[in-house]
């Protein structure tokens, strides 16, 4: 797998958050990927442990956040002997421009991989004016 | 007259450099066994009493895709990991994620039976099972009184 140490590594977030968490817990950047369409703009997020229960996405004026609370899977009789990862909450906030229609926004959770799916507006969308012969 | 010469014939002069050199991938060998930086994917393991639980996150991965096969003491899994295909005018952003073929080997504390292996892929989470296998487990001698 052609891929450095650095993105093997779960990346801790540096400023999680402005206010005082109430949770223990550590939190994660979760990794992305942002892909444009002709009329959308989706984001991928590595959210493992994560489901639509945990999952919540806020979006306040401009900016979109991504918190997800990840429950750690508990399994009596047995301790830990080996630990390469850690599990934790994930967050993150992206800045979104004005071509999203902030009421058009979908998001689904996916063997640990959240989906957001947000349409462009119609007056974002590329329009082409027809060249008409005279 | 002359001061000893260093090199004698026939000896290799770069002999040394080729011992430290030993020494160094001999070092560096066995921090990965232990410490496994940058492997893929990362694993915790979990023991209990005659097993063990190792998880591992895979987030976004077809499970039907997964192969685990477990050998005496040895423990492989292999698998790819795919993102959405774009159509030609659309374009990346940002790409953080990893993707492609992956694949780990991973020495088990005993020789599991490989009847037993229990495998399952929850929320991107991969956890497999492994018991030791019954001729693995310690003996108990009992001490006949005369």
């Amino acid at each position: 797998m052609v891929q450095s140490t650095q993105e093997v590594q779960k990346r801790e977030a540096l400023h999680p958050i402005e206010t005082e968490r109430t949770r223990m817990r550590k939190v994660f950047v979760p990794a992305v990927d942002i892909y444009e369409t002709k009329d959308k703009i989706v984001l991928n997020a590595d959210v493992p442990g994560g489901d639509e229960k945990s999952v919540n996405i806020t979006l306040e004026k401009n900016v979109l956040t991504i918190t997800v609370e990840v429950e750690p899977i508990d399994y009596p009789g047995y301790t830990a002997s080996h630990v390469e990862y850690d599990t934790g909450d994930y967050q993150r906030s992206f800045t979104i421009s004005d071509e999203v229609d902030q009421n058009n926004i979908e998001a689904t959770v996916k063997n640990g991989v959240l989906k957001v799916t947000m349409h462009k507006s119609e007056k974002a969308k590329v329009k082409t004016i027809p060249i008409k012969t005279e | 007259m002359f001061g000893r010469t260093y090199w004698r014939l026939g000896q290799d002069p770069f002999q040394e450099l080729h011992q430290l050199q030993r020494g160094m991938d001999r070092l560096f060998s066995n921090m990965r066994d232990t410490l496994a930086v940058g492997e893929y994917p990362a694993i915790n393991a979990l023991t209990g009493k005659e097993s063990v639980i190792l998880t591992a996150e895979l987030p976004g991965i077809n499970p039907d895709k997964l192969n685990i096969a477990v050998q005496n003491d040895t423990l492989s899994i292999s698998g790819s990991r795919d993102i959405d295909a774009l159509k030609e005018g659309e374009v990346y952003h940002r790409q953080e994620r990893s993707h492609g073929q992956f694949s780990r080997t991973i020495k088990l504390p005993f020789n599991a039976n490989p009847e037993k292996v229990d495998a399952s892929y929850k929320k991107g989470i991969l956890s497999i099972t492994l018991q030791r296998s019954e001729a693995d487990k310690p003996k108990k001698i009992a001490i006949k009184s005369e």
